[in-house]
């Protein structure tokens, strides 16, 4: 078992959504994660999932999510050089001076952006791969986050090389 | 000035549709007054479920699009059951269904219902149409999603100001679909051919599993010629009956849970199974990692996400079943050394051939043997779910493709009957009979209106044991014969269809069955026939749920 980052170019349809995540959701395929927006042609949207299985279960999802009318491309992106990322924004419990101070310095280390603060909070946005948030999100931990929100990864392949419609 | 209604019945007329099935409703309205003086001819119903039926029986029969059509909430709810029947069949129906008016989307207004949400997961794909001016575009569409690739149901939902609005100009419709997202493969890739030849040659003990699917690409011809020239036994799935001849000599008829004995040990003994237009359903497998355990598998299918689903396939052949095997054809320069299995297989079907307790009394597996005999090829069968279903797959003798008709994936009740009434549609050439359960008659028994209405020379052969009766075997065999809710009480099926104005005959004695055959099909008009068989008679033979397919039970060892 292990995860699986998909890059799915779909039809910019209403609906579109619904029909990938339910097909996953009744075939019995976990999607970890899920990020959909738009993508360089305006009439087409990429989703980026991840999936938990086997490579026999990413192939299954792979072949049943193509064949949904308005998919126009699905790639694997795990085996292959690829730069993703994921964005968060972390409300953290920041009252004591000390504790602020720290939670400032860890934002340094981590390049994490203090985009609002307030008398007893923090909140930091931070970007970059699931390994460097989760490890900031424990690190804070011991702070008290009120609040966390994660956009699910977004990924693209390094270089020339492109997840395009072939047809 | 053209309506949306206007427009949607040119599109229906563009496709090639001649029939429609289906019952009216407040939003589809416009249609109904638009179908009023078209050519189309629209069959009434008595419930939309068999309206989707009747549809996806004409598309079994005839090869075509089935068209069904229905109002807004209860209405398309009600196809539900229909679409998902054809959806498991991959059967290409259009379901076409009103919805409330764009404005009143999503406020739960009356009769609304999100039924392209609800179809999702049992269409091929689906439309709301939100713009009278898209219509042409998504009826084009629609039916050449519904045909084209692994056939299925495609449903378009019209919503009630669509069908009335004005529709501007005249835009020219392209002669050719063409979806980005969806580009079928229909010639298998060449070197995977010649790999499947390679291993054939080679082979020992090879035998062909043929589907559905050979029967959906109209690939009978192509599949006998490779089994003749091959000289490679084939047996085939519920759905793969009549892809070849029943009493040809390399046939072993059915596999799976009530395959014959012959096909379940050909299966768990051959090197080499070729796998046509199948999906290895359960039914079929039986335990899936004794399913085939020595053989090298080829699978030719036009759905790729079929390949590998289910089994690991050492050939995987993406096209479609016809153009494969003729590119087999063409390619296969010599053939293996077959003499030895085939003598072997010849050998268990004269060991194990399928029988009953042939005794003075009535029973069901001789009701169909004797309607095979009187038919002789010549008709279309339809059936229902249940015992019913597998004493006609096993003791009907099919010679042809799309003579039989059934619910193999979904496995519906109430299934066969309407779909004989849209078979008949497809071919009024052919009798067309559905050999039904006394319980799933009941589920769609309201459409002997329809078939009285209009004259529809259906014929039903009730094959009544006053049970539930897959149900009560199993309940036999694996409950202890604990009769858990199964029993049936007796129905006067006669006087129900004389009700209706049907005519009928019930039949309790064996030395009234042939008689009684004869002159239900003699009869013009639709006709029940009502046969009170033994009540506790099981099918046989009988792979367990969750067994290896070749250990049958209900079997005599010689
Ligand atoms: C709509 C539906 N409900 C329930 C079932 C489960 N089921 C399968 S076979 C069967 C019994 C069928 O009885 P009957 O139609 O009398 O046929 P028989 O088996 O006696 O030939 C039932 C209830 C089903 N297949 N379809």
């Amino acid at each position: 078992m292990k995860s699986h980052t998909l890059s799915v170019l779909v039809e910019n349809r209403a609906g579109v959504l619904s029909r990938v995540a339910g097909m996953f959701s009744r075939r019995g395929f976990n999607i970890e994660s899920l990020a959909v927006g738009p993508c360089e042609e305006p009439n087409m949207s990429r989703i980026t999932i991840v999936v938990n299985g086997d490579d026999g279960v990413v192939e299954q999802v792979t072949k049943q999510t193509n064949k949904l009318i308005d998919v126009i491309k699905v790639s694997d992106l795990t085996e292959r050089e690829s730069v993703e990322r994921e964005l968060a924004l972390i409300k953290v419990a920041a009252e004591s001076g000390t504790s602020r101070a720290e939670i400032l310095q860890i934002a340094e280390i981590f390049r994490a952006q203090v985009v609002d603060v307030g008398s007893k909070t923090l909140v930091l946005q931070v970007a970059g791969d699931t390994g460097k948030i989760d490890a900031l999100e424990k690190l804070l931990r011991q702070y008290g986050i009120k609040e966390l929100v994660r956009t699910g990864k977004i990924a693209l392949l390094r270089g020339a090389k492109t997840v395009k419609s072939s047809k | 000035m053209k309506t949306g209604a206007r427009t949607l019945i040119e599109a229906l007329q563009r496709e090639g549709v001649d029939t429609i099935f289906g019952y009216p409703g407040g939003v589809v309205l416009p249609i109904y007054d638009e179908l009023y003086d078209s050519s189309i001819r629209h069959i009434l119903v008595r419930h939309e479920q068999a309206a989707a039926h009747a549809a996806d029986g004409y598309a079994r029969a005839s090869g075509r699009v089935g068209v069904c059509l229905a109002t807004s909430g209860p209405g398309a709810c009600n196809l539900v059951t229909g679409i998902a029947t054809a959806y498991m069949d991959s059967i290409p129906v259009v379901a076409l269904t009103g919805q409330v008016p764009t404005a009143l989307l999503g406020n739960d207004a009356f009769q609304e219902s999100d039924i392209t949400g609800i179809t999702m997961p049992v269409t091929k794909h689906n439309y709301l149409v939100k713009d009278a001016n898209d219509l042409d575009q998504v009826i084009r569409e629609a039916f050449y999603v519904a045909r084209t690739g692994r056939p299925g149901p495609v449903l378009v939902d019209l919503p009630k100001d669509v069908s009335t609005s004005v529709v501007k100009g005249n835009r020219p419709l392209p002669e050719t679909v063409s979806l980005r997202g969806y580009q079928p493969t229909y010639e298998g890739h060449v070197r995977q051919i010649d790999k499947a030849i390679d291993l054939l040659v080679g082979a020992e003990r090879p035998l062909v599993y043929a589907g559905g699917g050979v029967v959906l690409s109209e690939a009978s011809p192509e599949l006998l010629e490779f089994i003749e020239t091959a000289a490679v036994p084939v047996t085939t799935t519920l759905m793969g009956l009549g892809a070849v001849p029943g009493d040809h000599p390399l046939n072993l008829g059915m596999l799976g849970m009530h395959g014959t004995q012959s096909a379940n040990y050909a299966v768990t003994e051959c090197d080499l199974l070729i796998a046509v237009g199948v999906r290895f359903d359960d039914r079929v497998t039986g335990k899936i990692e004794t399913f085939a355990p020595n053989a090298a598998v080829v699978h030719i299918d036009i759905d790729p996400a079929e390949i590998g689903k289910n089994k690991k396939v050492d050939v995987p052949i993406v096209g479609d079943v016809k153009a494969v095997l003729r590119a087999i054809l063409r390619r296969m320069k010599k053939r293996g050394d077959t003499a030895n299995w085939v003598a072997r297989i010849n050998t268990w079907k004269a060991q194990f051939p399928l029988r009953f307790r042939d005794d003075e009394r009535l029973h069901p597996q001789y009701v169909v043997r004797q309607l095979s005999d009187v038919l002789q090829g010549e008709g279309i069968i339809t059936s229902e779910v249940g015992q019913n279903q597998m004493w006609t797959a096993l003791y009907y003798r099919f010679t042809k493709p799309r003579t039989w008709i059934t619910s193999g994936g979904l496995g519906t009740m109430g299934y066969g009957f309407p779909a004989a009434i849209g078979a008949h549609f497809a071919r009024p050439d052919l009798p067309v009979v559905d050999v039904a359960g006394d319980g799933s008659f009941q589920m769609n028994i309201q459409e002997l209106g329809t078939v009285a209405h209009y004259k529809i020379p259906v014929k039903v052969v009730i094959l009544n044991n006053m049970y539930l009766g897959m149900v009560r075997q199993w309940q036999e065999l694996f409950y202890d014969r604990r009769y858990s809710y199964t029993e049936l009480p007796p129905v006067d099926f006669v006087k129900i269809a004389n009700a209706y104005g049907v005519e009928g005959i019930r039949v309790e004695e064996k030395g009234g069955v042939r008689e009684a055959i004869e002159t239900a099909l003699a009869t013009d008009g639709p006709f029940v026939l009502d046969f009170r068989v033994e009540r506790e008679e099981n099918v046989f033979p009988m792979v367990p749920a969750g067994a290896a397919i070749n250990e049958m039970i209900g079997v005599r060892e010689e």
